[in-house]
């Protein structure tokens, strides 16, 4: 009910029954609930992808009981006792941590893309805005570390912010630190295919995300470095409407393709077909 | 210009040099004054700069009379070629590298060029480079490595610029891929954070094997100002947040992210520019010749640990 409710924003009409339609954030039609899951909340009027949990997005892309998530009980560290206006960070990242269900931004582990054995990394954008701190650069790494081992590829799925604040200088380096990662599977001549969703900013688009063999991004998706008002106030002018969209980044030589939900899975299996001649 | 907790010290300084103005045969106590008041302003400074405040460091870090990249090269240098170009799509005027010479070793010199005057500031794009800085910069270490000659990076920037055309070219990318091939270069890189440490802006050229940072200089993933703003909905807060974000040396170097720091004189680089050059170069010129005895492998392997070290989380059973 969170993603309807919040996508929705606004009370539903009263004549509709409350939860058997979604809205589409974008052109606000109304789609028979039913429909709109099963297409992984891509809407069939407008074709607005909407942002998937960690665990919608396991069950788009993996194999069905495949999935075999490590490094779960990698928590939030707080190397900078930080508090804001607001309270502690200890305080925000347990909030979010019983918000998610989820122990960081990303979610990692091995699964199969029709029976292709690989090594995920998936962000989660709920958790903390899918922010890039000491935890979820761990699990990265250590992701990249295990596809190296198992000489495998590597798919990390991007959604997020930026880097987390609260975790300062610390978060910074996590970008130095993923590349690390990378570029170990690089030097191997392992796969690292990476997909950019909604929406990868800042200090993930200017590390990982943006360094894939393959870099893929959904329709529509958000994609930059900083952020449009940032932008905005610095040049003083007003930036057009597709700027930053996968659509604009694709036209500008940073992506291979934008693809589908509904046709991702497929196409994954067929760039690792080609991405793996060597190693299988 | 002198910030307002140096006023005091901007007074003595005006008094002695007045007193100085003044024939020592004329007035028997000259000497014997202009000594007290000598007295009296090192350890005012003392005072003032064993106090203060991690805001207060970030105005330092931005003093406009504190050394800048042209600076150290013409202080540490004995020779440097600039090298123009990225071979894609221009020559960025915030981030310049070419080869140099530090006492006797050669390398790749590369760093980010403020400007201190206005036209020199607006020429060099206030010391934000835009993507075309980073991938010279990266055409500059592979040719390094080429060659066998280490990196040595001065960082001074207060951000990667945030623009329409450096979006359009890129610049998550740009900076990305140095972060990435950096990891994988065979020769020394030695990083000195002089000034400003404008996050991932500083980052793009700043994965070393030995990493130091001026007692003044500042490095962040966010200026005090934007945290502020976000996090505390004003940027009137940012010394609150520059507190919470733990942005000195001296925070860097407790939490493991720079190796050392280079102290500067009394007062600060900005009152005494020749000497904090001096030290700089001293301290380059060390870890070059520790880094120089390591092996390829051994330096990309040691980089590599060095920044998986960083933020390193151990699973928790719960």
């Amino acid at each position: 009910m969170g993603w309807f409710n919040r996508s929705a924003g606004k009370k539903q009409q009263n004549e509709i029954p409350e939860g058997l339609f979604a809205v589409c954030p974008r052109c606000k039609a109304h789609i028979y609930k039913d429909e709109y899951e099963s297409a992984f909340k891509v809407c069939p009027k407008c074709n607005h992808h909407e942002r998937l949990t960690a665990a919608e997005r396991i069950s788009l892309i993996i194999d069905d009981g495949t999935f075999r998530e490590f490094n779960a009980g990698i928590k939030p560290n707080d190397p900078l006792e930080f508090r804001d206006a607001k309270g502690t960070y200890r305080q925000k990242a347990d909030d979010a941590i019983a918000k998610t269900g989820l122990n960081e931004a990303v979610v990692t582990g091995s699964g199969d893309i029709h029976g292709i054995r690989a090594t995920f990394a998936i962000m989660d954008f709920r958790f903390l805005g899918g922010s890039l701190a000491s935890a979820t650069g761990e699990k990265i790494l250590l992701a990249a570390e295990h596809a190296l081992r198992m000489k495998r590829a590597l798919l990390i799925f991007s959604a997020s912010g930026g880097a987390r604040m609260h975790e300062g200088i610390v978060s910074l380096m996590q970008m130095a630190k993923t590349c690390a990662g990378i570029a170990r599977l690089d030097r191997a001549g392992l796969p690292y295919i990476s997909i950019m969703t909604d929406p990868t900013y800042g200090g993930v688009s200017a590390s990982y995300a943006t360094v894939g063999d393959i870099n893929l991004a959904e329709p529509g998706a958000l994609i930059g470095f900083a952020g449009r008002r940032v932008i905005e106030q610095t040049i003083k002018e007003k930036l057009p409407d597709d700027f930053q969209t996968a659509e604009y980044l694709l036209e500008h030589g940073f992506l291979d393709a934008i693809v589908n939900r509904s046709e991702l899975k497929q196409y994954l299996h067929r760039i690792l077909q080609y991405s793996l001649g060597k190693k299988v | 210009m002198n910030l307002e907790f140096e006023n005091e010290l901007a007074e003595i300084e005006a008094r002695i040099a007045e007193l100085s103005k003044l024939d020592s045969k004329e007035y028997p106590q000259l000497n014997k004054d202009l000594g007290s008041l000598r007295r009296k302003m090192k350890s005012l400074t003392k005072k003032i700069y064993d106090n203060l405040s991690p805001w207060d460091t970030v105005r330092i870090a931005r003093h406009p009379d504190r050394p800048l990249f042209k600076d150290y090269i013409d202080g540490m240098c004995s020779e440097f070629i600039e090298l123009h170009g990225d071979r894609r799509a221009g020559d960025d005027k915030a981030l310049i590298g070419g080869f140099a010479t530090i006492d006797k070793h050669r390398v790749m010199l590369i760093g980010m060029v403020k400007g201190r005057n206005v036209d020199e500031k607006v020429y060099h794009n206030f010391g934000m480079p835009n993507p075309e800085g980073y991938r010279k910069a990266l055409r500059l270490m592979k040719l390094a490595e080429k060659y066998g000659l280490p990196i040595v990076c001065l960082v001074d920037t207060p951000a990667a610029y945030p623009g329409k055309e450096a979006e359009e070219r890129g610049q998550a990318e740009a900076i990305a891929r140095n972060l990435t091939e950096m990891a994988n270069l065979e020769v020394p890189i030695v990083v000195v954070v002089t000034g400003e440490g404008g996050s991932g802006g500083a980052l793009g050229i700043a994965v070393g094997d030995t990493i130091l940072m001026l007692r003044y200089a500042v490095y962040s993933v966010i200026p005090p100002e934007g945290c502020a703003a976000i996090l505390w909905r004003d940027a009137e807060m940012a010394p609150q947040a520059a507190d919470a974000l733990k942005i000195t040396a001296e925070s860097l170097l407790e939490l493991g992210i720079i190796d050392d720091i280079i102290d500067e004189p009394p007062g600060g680089a900005h009152r005494d520019p020749e000497t904090t050059i001096a030290r700089t170069k001293d301290a380059i010129i060390a870890a070059l010749q520790r880094l120089k005895r390591q092996s390829s492998n051994r330096l990309r392997d040691g980089r590599y640990n060095k920044f998986a070290r960083m933020g390193r989380v151990k699973q928790t059973r719960s």
